[in-house]
């Protein structure tokens, strides 16, 4: 059973797993690590970006229809998560209880609300057909294995977004601010930075890049009210594992978990997996009580 | 048995405080009275999903219920009186399902009540219905394994769906079978019968996995699915996993003709909605096609569309649904009355010959004799029935080989 092509392939859905997984988590791993905010309606941003790419494939055609379909994901989802900040979150800084509660309604609004706008029954984002096909190496010591495109397409998008967003922290100035609040909140607020004005950008990219994963995610599976759900378990173990704000121990806490459960499920059922990887990160954090990458921060110490 | 358990209610209220008592001796009050069939109308409860998950399957057999209920009143009803329909929502949710088929028995004194979907709103309702001895049917193929006296089971047992489905694979050839399901009871139970049946009929199972109800991702079953080398897939995955599964199957590269899959859980309704193209040419049993071509199937279909949209479909569930109206109706003339006892006796042996999904009549078990069917999904989501039944087929809620010895209590 354990040939070399069928270890390659789970290692390559791995890598898949994890890439879906890291586009979710990257904007929870954002405003969790630096404002302190458990956001639970994080995977409907995802939801939604699923169905605003759905909605721009409905009504751009052609070849445009598909890099519209992402940038519109990104960009509703954005400007959802925007909404959010200004509306709820802003008003319950330094409340994580109250914050969690509120997000979770919130969460529930928007599954039902997408519920009545677009029916229980997922909807579909049909892949263009040039990611139709795999790749199949039929000589050698991988034949038999079959890389389908979609599934690097996503994987080349989650390389994407992480290095755009390495390159936006690191070298521009919003991301400057970006790194000075999330150091010292007041101090970088007693120097001059608009902290809130921070604190929304934030919020916006990370769900739009949760739009995206949302998007990507519609490539393979429908989009239905609920599938935030099933992804935002997943995002905030990653986050826990990974350490908070950190976009390394993220990258790396993704790739852990997407990898262990594609093995996982050859040696184990689908559900037993799960298990599994609930215990491994319980045996993780004993060891690792801030995660993989533990970040200072006074933010952080002082929460 | 009415006895029995009045006997109980009595040992319950002397062990229990005033209140209790006096809530009890109200509902007894109010139980006692047959203040059904009053004014020249009665009322009978509709109770399906009309919100939540399962809204989209559950609101359609609301449909079709309504329907035949319609029909009914317009040839001028039963015993010279209207049938009313009380629409209740079960939200999806089994503990709302309870309660409410508890409104419609004590609040709105309902004769008897349509519904169900899930096992799970079943199992919810069940002791209900068995505490004020009222009258369930429900419409929906499950997994057996169960046989109450004030249930009507219309929907298919395994031996009607499951195992039909396995002896035409078996005539075909196919018999290394990989077993998929969601993780839940009715994939549990219709795998373990099969597994039982396949190794008796001298079969192979080459796997079998359960996803978690709306799991999205395949690409670790679809590895394994490639080591098994199946000749079929037996799915009995639920929803949108469907969805997934079969996208991802075609980004594997799997065909249906390379690999066929048999659903059980895939009508008209969901390859309509997933799209037919995603499920074309793989397969499906059900007790019922909207393609069946039979006169009294071809009314119903317009008479549906003419309510309820001529681009909408029918599915076996919602024939089903249809079914238990029209034979709960012939149950009640041919008792000359409402009372649920006398329906329940009356209805078994009740033949519907001619019926939309053809010859149907209920067992002493309470469940419904009727012919399997095995469809292939066209490009256009309709089905192009293969292979069915030689008869109806006789309902068995306990599988031989997978549960000896069982069988429904004596009456």
């Amino acid at each position: 059973m354990w040939h070399f092509p069928i270890i390659a392939g789970q290692v390559f859905n791995g890598f898949s797993v994890a890439s879906i997984l890291l586009l979710t988590t990257l904007g929870l791993a954002l405003s969790f690590g630096q404002m302190n905010v458990i956001n639970m309606a994080h995977g409907e941003m995802l939801m939604s970006g699923g169905y605003l790419a759905y909605l721009a494939c409905k009504f751009v055609h052609g070849p445009a229809a598909f890099p519209c379909a992402f940038l519109v994901a990104f960009a509703g989802a954005s400007v959802l998560g925007a909404l959010l900040e200004v509306s709820v979150i802003r008003w319950l800084y330094g409340r994580p209880l109250d914050t969690l509660l509120a997000t979770w309604g919130i969460s529930l609004i928007m599954q039902q609300g997408a519920r009545s706008l677009f029916g229980a029954i997922g909807v579909e984002v049909v892949a263009p057909h040039w990611l139709d096909n795999s790749i199949v190496i039929s000589h050698g010591w991988l034949a038999g294995l079959s890389l389908p495109y979609v599934r690097i397409f996503i994987i080349l998008l989650a390389a994407v977004v992480l290095v755009g967003l390495v390159l936006f922290i690191a070298r521009t100035r919003w991301g400057q601010w970006l790194r000075a609040v999330h150091q010292d909140r007041e101090m970088a607020g007693a120097l001059g930075i608009n902290t809130k004005r921070v604190d929304l950008i934030v919020f916006a990219l990370g769900s739009g890049v949760a739009g995206l994963a949302g998007a990507a995610l519609a490539l393979i599976s429908p989009v239905t009210p609920t599938v935030g759900q099933s992804y935002i378990v997943y995002a905030f173990l990653v986050v826990i594992v990974g350490g908070l704000g950190s976009l390394l121990g993220t990258t790396i806490a993704a790739l852990l978990v997407g990898l262990f459960s594609a093995s996982a499920q050859m040696f184990t059922s689908v559900s037993f997996s799960d298990v599994l990887l609930l215990v491994m990160v319980i045996v993780l954090i004993q060891f690792r009580p801030r995660g993989l990458v533990a970040k200072r921060s006074r933010a952080l110490q002082e929460a | 048995m009415k006895q029995q358990s009045t006997g109980a209610t009595f040992l319950r209220i002397k062990a229990v405080g005033a209140v209790t008592t006096i809530l009890a001796v109200a509902f007894f009050a109010v139980a006692s009275t047959p203040s059904w069939a009053q004014n020249g109308t009665v009322k009978v409860g509709v109770l399906q999903s009309l919100s939540g998950t399962m809204a989209i399957s559950e609101v359609t057999v609301k449909n079709a219920t309504v329907l035949a209920i319609d029909q009914i009143n317009a040839s001028g009803g039963v015993l010279g009186k209207k049938i009313v329909p009380v629409i209740e929502d079960g939200a999806s949710d089994p503990a709302v399902f309870a309660q409410k088929a508890q409104k419609l028995i004590q609040e709105d004194q309902v004769v008897t009540v349509f519904g169900g979907w899930t096992s799970a709103s079943r199992k919810a309702m069940l002791p209900v219905f068995e505490r004020f001895h009222s009258l369930l049917w429900y419409p929906v193929q499950f997994e057996g394994n169960e046989c109450s006296p004030d249930i009507m089971y219309s929907g298919a047992q395994p031996n009607q769906q499951i195992l039909p489905a396995l002896q035409w694979s078996m005539e075909l050839g196919k018999k290394r079978i990989f077993l998929l399901g969601s993780d839940y009871v009715f994939p549990r139970t219709a795998n373990f019968i099969l597994k039982k049946h396949i190794v008796h009929d001298g079969g192979t199972v080459v796997g079998e996995e359960y996803v978690p109800l709306g799991g999205t991702d395949f690409s670790s079953v679809i590895a394994k699915i490639k080591l098994a080398h199946p000749d079929v897939i037996f799915n009995t995955l639920n929803g949108d996993s469907n969805v997934s599964f079969f996208k991802q199957m075609a980004a594997a590269g799997i065909t249906p003709a390379q690999l066929p899959v048999m659903s059980f859980s895939i009508a008209e309704q969901e390859a309509h909605a997933m799209g037919p193209s995603l499920v074309a040419g793989s397969f499906a049993a059900w007790n019922y096609f909207q393609s069946l071509k039979n006169p009294m199937n071809q009314k119903f279909v317009a008479a549906y569309k003419a309510k309820y949209g001529r681009d909408s479909v029918v599915d076996d569930p919602m024939v089903h649904g249809y079914e238990d109206v029209m034979l709960w109706a012939a149950a009640v003339k041919k008792a000359g009355s409402f009372d649920p006892q006398k329906v329940r006796a009356a209805a078994v042996d009740l033949e519907w010959q001619n019926s939309p999904m053809g010859n149907v009549k209920f067992a002493d078990n309470q469940s419904l004799y009727q012919t399997a069917y095995v469809g292939k999904i066209q490009p256009d989501g309709q089905f192009q029935i293969l292979w069915q039944s030689k008869e109806p087929l006789r309902p068995e809620p306990y599988d031989s080989l997978a549960f000896p010895g069982r069988s429904c209590p004596a009456k």
